[in-house]
């Protein structure tokens, strides 16, 4: 298993647009995708459970990666977490 | 044809069919079956046709208004195939033996009660997608077609139990002329919406408003608080003429929308707007608004996840008064907290939330977050006509130290060369009748009173507005009531300040005979009210309703009172 954390950049959270994208792209991977944040922990690849994280700019959130092709997930949704969407 | 009765929401007549919003919402009965996995497959077998049927909307959606509007329904295929709620209700069908809809419907509400406690407007939209995913989930399930609220292609009346803020946001006012819901009451956010939409609409009709059935002709008499179900064709007539003559009615108060407003003696007074968010101004100045008397600020602090920067207050304030100049804008400062909650600044939870932390009592506490909106409304004064109010005032020592912090922020500016309006002026609500009582105490202090009637009268009457069983105490014509407002305006008057009013009362066309006889400057309301209400002070002697309005001081009860007030403006002599 492989786990780091980041941090929001993106100006209004991590809402639908980038919750889409980010599911998406977690679907196409093999491995368990775990999202943490504020104490709560779901999986990446449901795009409710993610909305109901309410993940906001500036926050930290950890990914929790077990599987086939784990470090290649981490990296990938990594970069995802922190980029400027929209 | 059926006549039923409710509160008469948001003024004027509308004649369509009925669309019930209600029928959307399906509760099964939990069931258990023998054989789980024909009814996973029962359930799969739903899916698939529910993809099909929104992958083919999707397509026509495209095509018709093009991709950014077809997105709605990618997000929709993406719910389908989510695998905590599919996972999650094969699971209850499996090892719970649960029924397909029952298990569909527990899993659905959870994830939707889950988005819709979340304080962000758009996190709430997606509540409203999982609704309709799954309603036409339900509906394959059920082999029952599927209704559309996006599919709305004729002139109608909505029919609900209730409104909440999701189904007003996607009311499409292309086709919707009124609406008529089961619960609620003139102060319920349905009612409100309605009214700053402009729509006729009827809420708490009570539960007889189940038997109206869809596409039934329906005509809401939202003047009267009347609604004709299934009228005969000489009835339809009738009112189709009635409406007529409405409309040409509310036409002609257009005439009145640059003119000030005085009574038939000649008293002057002032007609202004409550708003509560940026658009409104335009409204407010459509309906003639001589001002805004009440900008609630919360927009700005709500449906996002971080505190707004002094910037971005900056910014809205300043196009406010830019919008309004000359004319006043009375901004009150944040009024936050109680049932107005925002999870980013994590309040405690309250046992008795309209009576804890709320508006200034919590700005108080946390300094900084009050500063910051000072120094916004500082900067923005300089636009325009600026007047700042504070809100949910008991005792002088709050108006005190508020107004030192707005004086600490002042200096602070002008110490950084930053221009500031020339004068400032300040006031405070008048919601609690601690205030009003000892409202001589306050008033050398300020430069204006509001009175915000929705809370003075809940606190005056210890009755929670939006409980129904206790809706009989909400009675804005009570003694107790007109009398805390005399004693009001007599202690403003005495220092030469203005009273003004920005509560659901200000816009009544029974209190605004009372409140002008005693004495009241301005009367802030819904865009909507302003020009009814102008022609209505333009009926009234103000030297007459002065001892009107001191007469009904000493009525035993609201009934006596309204009854005496609508007597009068009939023209009938009451009084020998």
């Amino acid at each position: 298993m492989v786990s780091k954390t980041f941090t929001i950049l993106n100006p209004t959270g991590f809402h639908v647009r980038p919750s889409k994208t980010f599911v998406q792209t977690a679907t196409t991977f093999p491995c368990k995708v775990n999202v943490i944040n504020k104490g709560k922990k779901v999986n990446g690849k449901s795009s409710l459970s993610m909305l109901t994280l309410g993940i906001a700019v500036n926050e930290e959130v950890t990914l929790e990666i077990d599987g086939e092709q784990e470090e290649q997930a981490l990296e990938t949704l990594g970069k995802l977490l922190t980029a400027i969407h929209e | 044809m059926t006549t039923l009765t409710g509160i008469a929401a948001s003024p004027g007549i509308a004649i369509a069919r009925a669309f019930l919003l209600s029928s959307e919402r399906f509760i099964p009965v939990r069931q258990s079956v023998s054989d789980s996995s024909t009814e996973i497959a029962r359930f799969r077998e739903a899916v698939a046709s529910s993809q099909t049927e929104i992958e083919s909307l999707r397509i026509s959606t495209e095509e018709r208004l093009g991709a950014d509007k077809a997105e709605i329904f990618e997000g929709h295929l993406m719910i389908l195939e989510d695998p905590d709620l599919i996972d999650a209700i094969e699971l209850k069908i499996d090892e719970d033996t649960m029924n397909a809809e029952f298990a569909l419907y527990e899993t659905a509400q959870t994830f939707i009660e889950l988005l819709q406690s979340m304080d962000d407007e758009l996190l709430r939209g997606r509540a409203v997608d999982i609704e309709d995913v799954c309603g036409r989930l339900m509906s394959h399930l059920r082999g029952i077609p599927h209704m559309d609220l996006a599919g709305m292609s004729e002139e109608c009346i909505i029919v609900a139990r209730d409104l909440t803020p999701s189904d007003t946001a996607q009311l499409n006012l292309d086709y919707v002329r009124g609406f008529i819901t089961e619960v609620g009451s003139r102060t319920s956010h349905s009612a409100i919406m309605a009214r700053s939409l402009e729509i006729p609409a009827i809420v708490g009709a009570g539960i007889a408003v189940q038997q109206i059935a869809a596409h039934t002709i329906v005509v809401v008499d939202a003047n009267q608080g009347i609604l004709h179900v299934n009228p005969t064709d000489e009835e339809l007539e009738a009112y189709r003429a009635l409406k007529q003559a409405d409309d040409k009615r509310r036409a002609a108060l257009g005439r009145l929308k640059e003119l000030p407003t005085f009574s038939k003696d000649g008293k002057q007074v002032e007609l202004a707007a409550n708003i509560g968010k940026l658009e409104d101004i335009q409204r407010a100045i459509d309906n003639g608004a001589e001002g805004i008397g009440l900008f609630r600020t919360e927009f700005l602090y709500m449906g996002r996840s971080s505190l707004p920067t002094e910037e971005e207050q900056f910014t809205s304030y300043k196009y406010a008064l830019e919008k309004m100049n000359p004319k006043p804008v009375v901004i009150r400062t944040l009024d936050i907290g109680g049932d107005k909650e925002l999870p980013y600044m994590e309040l405690p939870k309250e046992s008795n939330q309209f009576l804890g932390q709320r508006a200034l009592r919590l700005c108080l506490d946390r300094q900084e977050l009050f500063r910051t909106q000072l120094r916004a409304l500082l900067r923005a004064s300089r636009y325009g006509n600026l007047k700042i109010m504070f809100p949910m005032i008991a005792v002088l020592e709050e108006l005190l130290e508020a107004k030192q912090l707005l004086e600490e922020e002042k200096q602070r500016l002008l110490a950084e060369g930053v221009e500031l309006g020339e004068h400032i002026e300040v006031g405070m609500m008048v919601e609690i009748p601690a205030a009003a009582i000892a409202a001589d105490l306050f008033a050398p202090e300020v430069d204006f009173f509001s009175i915000g009637t929705n809370d003075l009268i809940q606190y005056t009457m210890a009755a929670d507005r939006m409980n129904e069983t206790v809706a009989y105490l909400y009675q804005p014509w009570h003694p107790s009531l007109l009398r805390l407002i005399r004693f009001v305006i007599q202690a403003a008057e005495k220092e030469g300040k203005w009273v003004g009013m920005c509560g659901e009362m200000a816009g009544d066309e029974t209190a605004i005979p009372l409140l002008l006889g005693l004495g009241l400057h301005e009367f802030s309301m819904s865009a909507g009210s302003i020009l009814p209400a102008r022609e209505l002070i333009g009926q009234l002697d103000q030297t007459a309703w002065c001892s009107h309005a001191t007469n009904t001081l000493s009525m035993r009860n609201s009934q006596e009172i309204t009854q005496f007030v609508q007597d009068i403006i009939k023209g009938v002599t009451h009084h020998g």
